[in-house]
């Protein structure tokens, strides 16, 4: 008999190093510098050379055989090959490929690693639209012209006050946390005070979703290296244990989301939770990718923080914000941290950092876990993970 | 001769015939012929089954307003347009634009009906408010 939860593979590997690097304006660098950077960082913080690289993940928005230009251009000679793309969440996803390559001995040591030039590159993203309706045409969406990612979120968006009476002071609330958190961050991109008033009062671009409602469009780079729990032990920084992962992707268009209030997270969370035999209450601290406003309310019910249709008065209660009961994106998030075209690896990192207790200013006190949530797409792709210190082996 | 496995339909696949009956005012959906699911966008395969025997036919054109939007655009690049998510009566849901009323006065839960705009060679599926409070809406 098989396992289906995969328990077998609890706390198996560790993420031995991280790395972030260019996060917010890198002029004069492409896609591939960040990533190079990043990844140099992310092997020196787990005490290891490229050359103890033999496996690596990677995804881009723009290259289709991007795996081969990372491993060409970092001069790996790559044993385990991971180049699922499935937007944002990808990095999260990575993690369970990476870590059946590493039990199954194909591999030891796996590089995830990612950059964006998307802010400073002169490829704008008007321009990268306009070719992608060519390459990967949505002939039943395109034609409506909605504002892609951002009209799909705000559709849901639109769903969820129908049914459940969200407000949009409540959909505020999650920016104004994810502020709050990144003031206490240098490297955060926005910084500067931001109010529920500033949020409502900001310029409408779909609505209900306002450009405060919104992730920041910013460059960065950003790595981790995943190892066996027992190499880790002796690597220099304390290990991150993977507890938990599970993927799950429903739909590719808005239009054939099932429902636009539940997103595939219940399942993905459900699998990394059965997978690291926890709940909800186990978690010390969450990074949930908040592409907008909306998805935090959302990955909080689905992630089982609260029940379905409570996760309004749930953030307005101020349970996300630093000293609330549930630090939830303590980086600062996509909303003001930064959002390099796909943020999922950089909630992977920041959870890392707090595990490790490494957050200076903005850490969530002891944290010994952590639940990170991948988005891809228009809430597409789900990707979670369960990290934990020594103490939650 | 080829075998059955080289044997296309000469009218193209499912998107290709949905678009061309579009092109003529004619909007039909899909529906499986095993399992009678009724479906939204055209493809091969039903995607509740993964059977392969699908047929058209004509939804009635009532539907209700899932989700919805509004889009903002400055008024010179011709003004807010609204996008939103239609259930049809028949189950599938699809994505459009509600006409006939402001952007900002679409409703979720609105009745609407559908209407095929055909410019330039294309169709475009597009859904009118009804004015439920006069009843029109059955």
């Amino acid at each position: 008999m098989t396992d289906s939860s995969l328990r077998h593979l609890r706390g198996k590997t560790a993420i031995a190093g991280v790395a972030t690097f260019g996060c917010g304006e890198a002029p004069g660098y492409s896609d591939m510098d960040l990533l190079a950077n990043a990844a140099r960082r992310a092997v020196a913080d787990a005490g290891l050379t490229m050359k103890d690289i033999d496996g690596v993940c990677t995804a881009s928005v723009l290259a289709t055989m991007w795996p081969m230009e990372v491993v060409e251009n970092l001069g790996i000679n790559a044993r385990f090959i991971d180049g699922t793309m499935i937007g944002g969440s990808s990095f999260v996803a990575h993690l369970m490929p990476a870590m059946l390559a590493l039990e199954s001995g194909q591999c030891d040591a796996v590089l995830v690693c990612y950059g964006s030039a998307q802010r400073t590159s002169t490829l704008n993203r008007k321009e990268v639209a306009a070719a992608r309706r060519r390459m990967d045409p949505q002939p039943y969406e395109h034609p409506y012209q909605p504002m892609m990612p951002l009209s799909a979120y705000a559709l849901a968006a639109s769903r969820h006050m129908h049914e459940f009476g969200t407000t949009r002071e409540q959909l505020a609330a999650v920016a104004v946390a994810a502020r709050q958190w990144a003031q206490r961050n240098p490297d955060a991109f926005m910084r500067d005070p931001l109010s529920v008033e500033q949020v409502l009062s900001s310029r409408m671009v779909s609505d209900p979703l306002t450009v405060r409602d919104s992730c920041l469009v910013t460059d960065g780079g950003g790595a981790y290296v995943l190892v066996r729990a027992e190499r880790a032990r002796d690597l220099p920084k304390p290990p991150v244990y993977v507890l938990g992962s599970g993927t799950a992707v429903w739909h590719r268009q808005i239009s054939s989301m099932p429902d636009l209030t539940v997103t595939a997270a219940k399942q993905s969370g459900a699998a990394a939770y059965q997978m690291a035999g926890m709940t909800a209450k186990d978690m010390h601290i969450a990074e949930l990718y908040d592409a907008f406003t909306i998805n935090t309310i959302l990955f909080l019910e689905d992630l089982g923080f609260c029940a379905k249709g409570e996760g309004g008065a749930f953030v307005e209660d101020g349970h996300i914000a630093p000293g609330g009961s549930l630090p939830v994106n303590t980086n600062g998030g996509g909303l003001s941290w930064g959002h390099p075209g796909m943020y999922g690896i950089f909630a992977t990192i920041e959870a890392v950092r707090q595990l490790r207790g490494e957050g200076g200013e903005r850490q969530a006190g002891q944290a010994d876990t952590a639940i990170v949530q991948g988005n891809g797409g228009t809430l597409s792709s789900q990707s979670t993970a369960i990290l934990g210190s020594a103490a939650a082996l | 001769m080829s075998t059955d496995d080289n044997k296309v339909k000469p009218e193209g696949a499912a998107a290709v015939m949905y678009a061309a009956r579009l092109a003529e005012g004619d909007f039909q959906i899909q529906r499986c012929r095993r399992c009678e699911t009724a479906f939204f966008y055209p493809r091969e395969l039903c995607p509740a089954c993964g059977s392969g025997e699908v047929e058209w036919f004509a939804p009635s054109g009532r539907g209700q307003v899932y989700a919805t939007t509004t889009v903002r655009r400055r008024a010179e690049a011709g003004g807010d347009y609204n996008v939103a998510l239609i259930d049809l009566e028949e189950g599938p849901r699809l994505m459009s634009r509600v006409e006939g009323i402001e952007p900002q006065a679409v409703a979720i839960g609105m009745a609407v009906r559908a209407r095929v705009a055909v410019s330039d060679g294309q169709g475009l599926l597009l859904f009118d408010a009804q004015e439920t409070e006069k009843g029109s809406a059955q």
